[in-house]
């Protein structure tokens, strides 16, 4: 697969009142973004296992992004700060296991960002094309 | 309160049953947790109540058959309860009071024995060393202490990179360090326990200095072994190939201090999928290792006691295909720990950091 035809295949984990709606609200506003995002709707960013992450990393994802609301506007109250540091904690754990931790965005989106979540899907799905294909989607052995 | 405990004809084992009897015999404590030989001539953790069954406590005897901050748990988590002095070694009081921020165990009803520690072996070879009737502690806290930086080729990898070898935040500490142990047991105690048991004060002995030369050697020896291990996981070899031969038997798990769910998800049924979902995976990469997931195994447990892994290594101990689970674990649990400034084991006090944040920190994580 050369670069240029690479499609690379995002998992979006977004929180149910913020991204989720943002992005529905991309869908109902027509905007256009590229189709390489397959999206996983759950209640909230602080409702985002790790294990969910890794799993989709290990089996070969090339980028995954965590959407929620903006801090300060959790349903719950502060779901997406504690959100906030099991990402980081994430990352380093990637970081230092010697996996590419740049595959793993977390993005605050709220429900009238619309435009910023087709931006944001535009910009990671470039970013990830820029990356290449995860090198993970190759080995059998993990 | 710093006091003396006097050996008597070279009897240093007698003289720490005879403060441990005390403490039973006084009333201070209901029980007691300690090491104890027994008859086939192993050390097994007891929780002992009749105080002549103390003879056969060996709190000296250089081994770890597993790490007691969970029978201390065990012992504490809810009411009632009696109130059990546990002796302990540092790495096993730094679990414990994660275990008590993770709700497992109460420091309420414990009263902590904080044993100096110069370091322990894997079991088998504990019971050869002690079989040819080698002078097994005494050779350990006299190396420790005059020649710290020439490890004992026999300790354990964990303790040969242990960094922490005494807990000072104990009420009762054993200071086994910095003492002809032949002539005396330094002591430390609560002032008004030891008026009650009748001790006079005493000055402080050479430990200081001798846990610092220590501390310095261990910590030369550990930044040697994360180098190591970090080439191998940042190099061609990867975490992949460091764990290649791991048959998740979950041995590491299931020793693990820290780790205490009592519905581990790696224990559900979550990874019985069904057969054809196997095949269509083997499709996708072109093979699918089994069993499956180790790797999401090893990382999700990172994830999850990363943070507070103590480093008593008591997962290499278990590993049947020898992997180097600790050493990986306290690699990355070290910068893990350094990001969020947090030691485990510290200070009761400091929160997890998973379950605490402030609102103004690593904005530049989430845009």
């Amino acid at each position: 697969m050369t670069e240029n035809n690479f499609e690379p295949r995002i998992i979006a984990f977004l929180c149910n009142w913020c991204t989720y709606t943002g992005a529905d609200l991309a869908g109902t506003s027509r905007l256009q973004y590229p189709p390489n995002v397959r999206i996983i709707r759950l209640m909230c960013s602080g409702a985002v296992d790790p294990i969910y992450v890794l799993k989709a990393d290990l089996a070969g994802a090339d980028g995954i992004l965590i959407g929620g609301c903006h801090p300060g506007d959790c349903h719950y109250q502060e779901g997406n700060y504690k959100a906030r540091r099991r990402v980081v904690a994430l990352k380093e754990i990637l970081k230092d296991a010697g996996f590419d931790e740049s595959r793993v965005w977390l993005r605050w989106i709220s429900a009238s960002e619309g435009t910023l979540f087709a931006d944001t899907i535009r910009e990671m799905t470039a970013a990830m094309k820029e990356l290449g294909p995860n090198p993970l989607k190759e080995q059998w052995a993990v | 309160m710093e006091t003396i405990i006097t050996v008597e004809n070279g009897n240093t084992l007698a003289a720490l049953q005879g403060f441990l009897k005390q403490l039973l015999e006084h009333g201070i404590v209901d029980a007691i947790v300690a090491p104890l030989r027994t008859p086939s001539g192993t050390v097994t953790p007891a929780l002992v109540t009749r105080s002549e069954l103390l003879n056969a406590a060996d709190p000296l005897a250089p081994v770890l058959t597993g790490n007691s901050a969970t029978l201390a748990g065990k012992l504490s988590v809810r009411e009632p309860r009696a109130r059990v002095g546990v002796v302990l070694r540092s790495c096993e009081i730094r679990a414990l009071v994660e275990l008590v921020k993770m709700q497992q165990a109460s420091l309420d009803s414990l009263t902590l024995i904080a044993l100096d520690c110069a370091g322990t072996y894997h079991v088998p070879v504990f019971q050869e060393m002690a079989q040819k009737g080698e002078a097994l502690w005494q050779n350990l806290y006299k190396n420790a202490a005059e020649q710290p930086e020439q490890s004992d080729e026999n300790l354990r990898a964990a303790c040969k990179i242990c960094e922490q070898p005494v807990y000072e935040n104990a009420p009762i500490k054993i200071k086994l360090l910095g003492s002809d142990l032949n002539q005396e047991i330094h002591l430390e105690l609560p002032d008004e326990l030891g008026a009650q048991l009748e001790y006079s004060p005493a000055t402080e002995n050479g430990r200081q200095n001798v846990v610092e030369k220590i501390i310095t050697a261990r910590t030369t020896a550990r930044d040697a072994a994360f180098t190591e291990i970090r080439a191998r996981l940042e190099g061609e070899e990867g975490v992949a190939g460091v764990f290649a031969a791991c048959i998740r038997c979950h041995n590491c798990m299931n020793v693990c201090p820290i780790c205490y769910c009592k519905t581990c998800v790696f224990k559900s049924q979550v990874f019985d999928h069904e057969p054809m979902q196997f095949v269509e995976w083997a499709k996708q990469k072109g093979a699918y290792r089994l069993p499956s997931d180790t790797m999401l195994f090893h990382l999700t447990r990172l994830n999850h006691m990363g943070l507070s892994c103590v480093g008593c290594g008591m997962c290499t101990e278990v590993c049947p295909v020898e992997l180097p689970v600790g050493m990986v674990f306290r690699a990355i649990g070290q910068r893990l720990q350094a990001t969020f400034e947090y030691a485990p084991g510290r200070n009761i006090d400091e929160q997890l950091p998973l379950i605490t944040f402030k609102a103004d920190e690593w904005t530049e994580v989430g845009e």
